[in-house]
This record gives C-alpha cells, structure tokens and sequence, in this order.
C-alpha cells in the first residue's frame, strides 16, 4: 500500500509541475496575473508530494519491505537502520528521487523568499524550474521508477553495497544534489531574463545569494565525497581524477567563477551575457554530470549500460535544456547593452581573467575525462588519461589564478595604478616568496622550486585575505575602536576573506602532502615491526572480529614514535555477508599536522599480513581549508543587503 | 553575432559524441591478439617443476586460459564458478601469474583444482605475450589455437552464458571448415 501511496504522490507531482511550467509563463506572456500566481501554489504542493513519495519510500527500507524490487536489491534485515535509511539514495533509482526532491526544495524556497520579485520574473523563474521537474520525474518515473513491485516478493534483501556503509556516505549524495541541483536557480534566473529580454543588476541581485548557497551545498558535497574517499577506499589518496569526481568538479569550478561574475554584474553592470552563460554553463554541467554517471558512457563499473534506454533519455533531455537555453542565449544575448566601461588595468579585469581561468581549467577536465570516449567514437586506439594529465595541465592554471585572487580583493573597480598595487602588496609577496622557502626546509629540511611555489602561493591566498579585511581596519579614524570598525566591516567582504583564507590553507594542505608524504606496502610478521616518517609500526595480532552484517579480521598495530606510544591503529579486512565482497577498513589517526594511516591486505602466508602504511602530513588542511571555504559562501549569501532587499517588500 | 553562437554550436559537438558514447561499452579493451593464434611458450607446470607445457598442450575443440595467482582477491571470487565450468566437462587451462609455487598448489589443495594443469608463470613474461592487463582474465581459444575471445575481470555464469556459450556454439557449428 505504502509503496504505491509513494507512485500516486510522484504521479501527482508531475502533475503539478506541468501546471508550474506552463501557467504562469503563459500568465507572464499575457499579463495575466491569476495565472502568474499559480506558480508559487504548484511550487509548494510539487515540493510536498514529492516529499510525501521520498518518505514512503523511506518507509518500505525501514519497514524492510522487499516486495518492492528497489528496497530488495539494496537493503536486507540485518543492515543497521540509518543505513537502510541512506540506502534509499544507495543506488540510481533512490538517488533520482533524491535529485527531484531536492530541485522541488529549491523551487519551494525560492517562492516563498522571493515575495520581492516582479510577479512576472517569479513566475517565469518558477516555470522554467517546474520544466526541469517535469523532464527528472517523467525519468523517474518512465525509466527508474522505485516503487516497482516484484511478485514473488525476497524473503531477504540482496543488502546495500558495503562500498556506501559509511557516515560519510550518508550526507554526501544530499550536499552534492542540494549543490547540482541549486544552480537551477541560477540557470531559472537568467532564462527569465532572456524571455524577458530584461536584464539588469537587479536581476542580478536576486540571483546571487541563491548562487552562493547552491556553491556552498556543492563544495560541501565535493568535500564529503574526498574524505569519504580517503577513508573508505583504502589508499590514502584525498582525490582520484575519477570521472565521477570530475563529474562534480566541473561545475564547481565554473560555479566558482559563476559567483565572481554575478559580483561584478552586480557591482558594474558589465560582463552581463558572460555572466548569463555561465548560470547556463554551471547548470549544463551539472546535467552532463548526471549524464556521466547515470548513463554508464564513462564508468562502467557501475554502469546501466544494459539499459541504455536511460541514457538515450538523459541525453536528450540535456540536448532539450542546454540545446535550447544556449540558443536562446545565441539569440538575445546580443541585445545587452556593454554597462559600464573599465580600464585594462583593473578589478574587472582581474575577475575577468579569473574567470578565464576558472573555465579553462573546466574545459581540460572535460578534455580528459571524455578524451576517452572521444577516441572510442572516433574509432582510434583506446587509451585513458590518468593523474598525470590532470596534475600537468591544472597546477600551471592554478598559479596565476591564485596570484590574482590575492589582486583582486585589493585592486579598485574601472583602474588601478601598478605602481600603487605593487607599493600595497610588496610587503605581503615578500612574506609568500620567504614562506615557501623557509617552511617546507623548517618542517622537512628539504624542498623544490615547485613546493615552494605551492607554499607561496598558498600563504600569499591567506596573507592577501586577511590584508583585505586588516586594511580597513587601519584606514579607521583614531575615534573609532578596532572592536567597531570590525563590526562595521560588511558581511560579504568578510565571507570573501575567509573563503580566500580557506583557499590558502587548503593549498597548504595539497602542497605538504603531495610533497612530503611517506608510505609503505609491505609484508609483516606478527610480532615484527615496520619504520616509517619516524614512526614505527608494530603489528601486534590479527584476530576475527564480527560486525552486524559482516564478518572482518581486525590487526593490532601499536604506533611508537621514539619509544613513546602513540596510538593503537585496527584495520580491518571485512567480508559482509549477503554480497561476500572484500572491504578494506583503514584506520588512521588523524592529527592536524599528520594522519597515520594503516590498512590489511591479504595474508600473505601464516602469521604475515600485508599492511599498507601512509604518512599523510597535513592532510586535514585540505578538509579544513574547503569547509572555510563553505563557511566563506555562507557568509557571503546572508550580507545585510540581500536580507534588506528580502525584508523590503514584506 | 557570431559569437554568441559558439557555446550552442561546440555544445552539438559535444552531444554528437556522448550520442555515440552510449552505444560503446567502455569496459573493452579490444584485445589485439583476438583472431590470432596462443602465443608460443614453454613453462613448467606447476604442480611439476621437471615437466613443461607449451601451447600444443591446449589441444582440444575449445579451451579456456585463466590466468589467476594466489595475491588476487578476484580470483577467490571467480574460484567456484570455475570449479562448476570444470565440473561440466569445461577444459580450463591456469596460467598462474607472479605466484608463489608453494602457495599456489596450497591453493588448489585447500579449495579445488579446476584446471587440467596449470603453468607456471613465475616472472611473468609469458602473461606479456597474452597482453594480460592483470589477474583474473580468461581467454577462449579454438581447436587451432585461435584466440577467440578475452575476458577481464571475474567470471561468473551469467558472462558465461552470455558471452562463452554462444562463441563456443559458432565454434562447433562450423568445424574447421576454412582449412580444408
């Protein structure tokens, strides 16, 4: 019964979408404002059916209902519950339910924040978001739907893949859909615009706290999958250049330079079409994300390729969204005016190469991860393109990028004078060059030109930053307090100072542990120990240990640092149950300026085990530095303006 | 004007692509040795280190080659679909792979032994020959010593059906009939 209430509620949102994409923007075109205002209604009742068909699902893992074939092939009764409750977005048809839900959330907030809008821009925003409903849930529910029946019902469940049983797991799909799908609204905004043929700085600003958010959810998405893929993958990495990762990448790095143009849209009325294809951009990338990974072309690990009428939809669905917005952008965008005029030498300028930067950085992701594919189509050799690619083309764009985000904060809007640039920031370059010398030899007594650089540029990320913020703070006169003028100081810029600071620390991060990192995959006896980074490594025992829905084999490793215990690491190798496949459980004790890593490989003969052994210095930083990052953005959304501009009108 | 229009067009290009992406399995690495005959070798066995076997010993109207070693987790899983292959009268030929000896026919001893015999590939250098990517892989070869078919990754019976069986039936539908 459950499951089907969950089909009639998906249904019914369907229903409500259509009438979300075609009313109101009928209303727009006519003037008509009854039909305009059937948008905000159909927003909220889509955003409630579907939560209702997200919770019966829900429902039939928690109530091991394996009659339903979904909840059969990815849950079973001996999985702990909040598992059973991730398991619902464990697998493709749960996690396209999870898209819709989380578009339908985003369509409801924006109807009900934005009271301030023109009634004819909401409802054509709102229509333009209900279209990309209708296309998800007609997906769903034509080709993935989850509440299928299965008759004979499983007396057992085929249990969720051990690969997702972790906390990290759990909260990383949401964040990273709450990011992709977020960009709808952007990308909503400036269809608007484009059907409207209007397109100023308020648009602009409506857009951009929205902007922000869908930036913050993605980065803490991006962030959640490397740390999970660092604890449960069992190979010390924090990123692969997996096509998946990148699936996810892209449209962060385009977002990234989304967010820098809205500023000067907003700011100097120019870049206006840049500023609209890049909300086009960000939004077909996280299409062709979805694309990438749901269709199987890339990855067929986990591919549908037996089922490619679900690629064959995808694909076209994105031909429909981003083959028509960039027409319609090809057709109107010409029509905007330049706004304001600027000086090569200037703030815009900086952001303008900064966004260069950002989306060419984007187009060799894309190079590589469907080179490929693009080989395969074309008939020539196979061959794939790994680490090495990436890491060659992205550090030379990731330098000057990262010299410019220190420029940028400082120069002044429309011209600057070098000189005077140089006379306020050569103090601070001073520091960066001595910094990227002083610091790997202090801590490492070693270093090369392109681990100084990195440091360099890192601290330069984090000097220029706080510079931003401290310069205002001594231009105050002598009446005002330090505590006041740091009061004074608006939100935004503060939110842009820590997202710069978290920059530089998540550059820190990267550049120590490319550059320093020690490891070893060794055979060990029981009773014998292995060096490594000054550490040493005695492997205790290894003994059966057994989980809920798994059986492992536990190792004690006791980690000494010059005879001074430091901790006691157990790695596991699992077995779970219903799906007998190997997992490897590292343990690491994590430090903020080193993790110790071990994992158990396979026993090599009686009482000798294989271990891999990995000295991660300041891996952490990278976590750190990104959820500044996010933190960064969150400060940036809620600045006094937009919250002014919300209350104005109510 | 025209610049406007750049996004659109290198975005149709793009879908081009990803359009005949969805018809390619990207899982196949053609195997250049397929239609070609079993590369020449001669190893011990492995059970025997003072008896060879070569290529003329896969003598029959198919076989499989395996290629497995102790280290490889994947193998573990595939064992028992092998053993049922052997079980139907299915000739499997091992090559075991940087291997131990010791371990290996420990190996076969504790968990059975579904190969005919096994070759010893201690360094390696025949499974070059093979093109093997890594353990495990199974290759199918006809009564000429034609490579027909290769599969990475682990076997499992739905492969078989889908993938084994119907070469093997093409085989035996036209016996030998190109060279006589």
């Amino acid at each position: 019964m459950i499951p089907e209430l969950g089909q009639f509620a998906l249904i019914i949102a369907l229903c409500l979408a259509i009438a979300q994409s075609v009313l109101p923007m009928w209303g727009a075109q006519t003037n008509n404002l009854n039909l305009m205002s059937v948008g905000r209604t159909a927003a909220s009742g889509q955003f409630l059916f579907l939560l209702i068909a997200f919770l019966c699902l829900a429902y039939s893992f928690v109530d091991n209902d394996f009659s339903v074939q979904y909840v059969a092939n990815n849950s079973n009764t001996l999985l702990p519950i909040y598992y059973r409750i991730s398991a619902v977005w464990g697998a493709h048809e749960g996690s396209l339910l999870l898209w819709v839900l989380a578009l339908s959330g985003w369509g409801f907030a924006v109807a009900v924040k934005s009271r301030s809008l023109p009634d004819d821009v909401i409802a054509r925003v709102l229509a333009v978001m209900g279209m990309i409903s209708i296309g998800f849930i007609l997906f769903t529910l034509l080709t993935s739907n989850p509440f299928d029946r299965m008759f004979p019902a499983a007396a057992e469940g085929r249990d969720l893949n051990p690969l997702l049983q972790d906390p990290g797991l759990v909260i990383h799909p949401p964040m990273l859909y709450m990011g992709y799908v977020g960009f709808s609204v952007a990308f909503a905004f400036a269809i608007a615009a484009l059907i409207s043929g209007k397109l100023d700085s308020a648009w602009v600003r409506w857009s951009r706290p929205w902007a922000n958010i869908a930036w913050v959810f993605l980065t803490i998405g991006i962030t959640l999958g490397s740390w999970w893929a660092y604890h449960e993958l069992g190979w010390g990495g924090w990123w692969f250049w997996d096509p998946v990762e990148n699936a996810s990448f892209m449209p962060w790095l385009v977002a990234t330079a989304l967010i820098h143009s809205l500023a000067v849209t907003e700011k100097r009325a120019t870049f206006k079409s840049w500023t609209v294809l890049l909300s086009i951009l960000v939004f077909s990338l996280s299409l062709l994300g979805t694309f990438l990974v749901r269709s199987g072309v890339l990855v067929s690990v986990h591919s549908f390729a037996s089922d490619p009428a679900r690629g064959v939809y995808i694909l076209a669905f994105l031909a429909v969204v981003v083959g028509g917005s960039l027409t319609l952008y090809a057709w109107r965008s010409v029509q905007f005016s330049t706004g304001g005029r600027f000086e090569v030498m200037s703030k815009e300028t900086m952001l303008l190469l900064n966004n260069v930067l950002l989306v060419v950085a984007m187009l060799t992701i894309l190079i590589g991860t469907l080179y490929p594919l693009f080989l395969d189509a074309l008939g020539l050799p196979k061959l794939s393109v790994g680490p090495p690619y990436f890491s060659a083309v992205f550090v030379p764009l990731m330098l000057p990028l990262i010299f410019l985000m220190g420029l940028g904060p400082i120069a002044k809007w429309r011209r600057i004078s070098i000189s005077e640039l140089f006379h306020k920031l050569k103090f601070l370059l001073a520091i960066a060059v001595i910094l990227g010398v002083i610091l790997p030899i202090a801590i490492y007594r070693d270093t090369t030109i392109m681990t100084s650089l990195g440091i360099a540029a890192g601290g330069w990320a984090f000097a220029t930053a706080v510079y931003a913020v401290a310069r205002l703070i001594m231009k105050r006169d002598k009446t005002t307090s330090v505590f006041k003028s740091l009061s004074k100081v608006p939100r935004a810029l503060y939110g842009m100072s820590v997202a710069h600071i978290g920059m530089g620390i998540f550059i820190f991060g990267v550049v120590f542990t490319s550059a320093f990192s020690d490891q070893k995959e060794i055979a060990v006896k029981v009773g014998t120990s292995v060096d490594l980074a000054g550490y040493s490594f005695l492997l205790r025992g290894v003994g059966p240990n057994q989980g809920p829905n798994y059986q492992a084999m536990r190792a004690q490793v006791d980690v000494t640092q010059d005879n001074v215990p430091i901790v006691t690491l157990e790695p596991e190798k699992r077995v779970y149950t219903v799906q007998r496949n190997p997992m490897t459980e590292a343990s690491i004790d994590e430090g903020l300026f080193r993790d110790l890593y071990v994992a158990l490989g396979e026993p090599v003969s009686p009482g000798e085990w294989g271990l891999r052994i990995y000295y991660r210095p300041f891996v952490q930083w990278i976590w750190i530095g990104a959820m500044l990052m996010a933190i960064g953005g969150i400060l940036g959304a809620t600045d006094k303006r937009y919250r002014a501009s919300a209350n104005r009108a109510a | 004007m025209l610049r406007a229009i750049i996004p659109a067009a290198l975005f149709i290009v793009l879908a081009g692509f990803l359009w005949i992406g969805l018809y390619k399995d990207p899982s196949l690495v053609p195997s250049p040795l397929i239609g070609k005959p079993v590369p020449e070798f001669t190893l011990s066995t492995l059970k025997d280190p003072t008896k060879n076997i070569t290529q003329a010993d896969f003598a029959a109207d198919y076989a499989l080659i395996n290629v497995w070693a102790t280290w490889c987790v994947a193998c573990k899983q595939e064992h028992q679909a092998l053993l049922n292959l052997a079980a139907q009268g299915v000739p499997i030929f091992g090559l075991n792979y940087k291997d131990d000896r010791q371990s290996a026919i420990q190996w076969l001893l504790e968990d059975g032994d579904p190969y005919v015999m096994s070759a010893f590939d201690e360094s390696g250098r025949v499974a070059i020959d093979f093109g093997v990517y890594g353990a495990p892989e199974t290759f199918l070869i006809d009564r000429q010593g034609i490579i027909q078919h290769k599969l990475i990754g682990v076997m499992t019976p739905v492969i078989w059906q889908n993938q084994f069986v119907p070469k093997i039936n093409q085989l035996a539908a036209a016996p030998t009939q190109s060279y006589e």
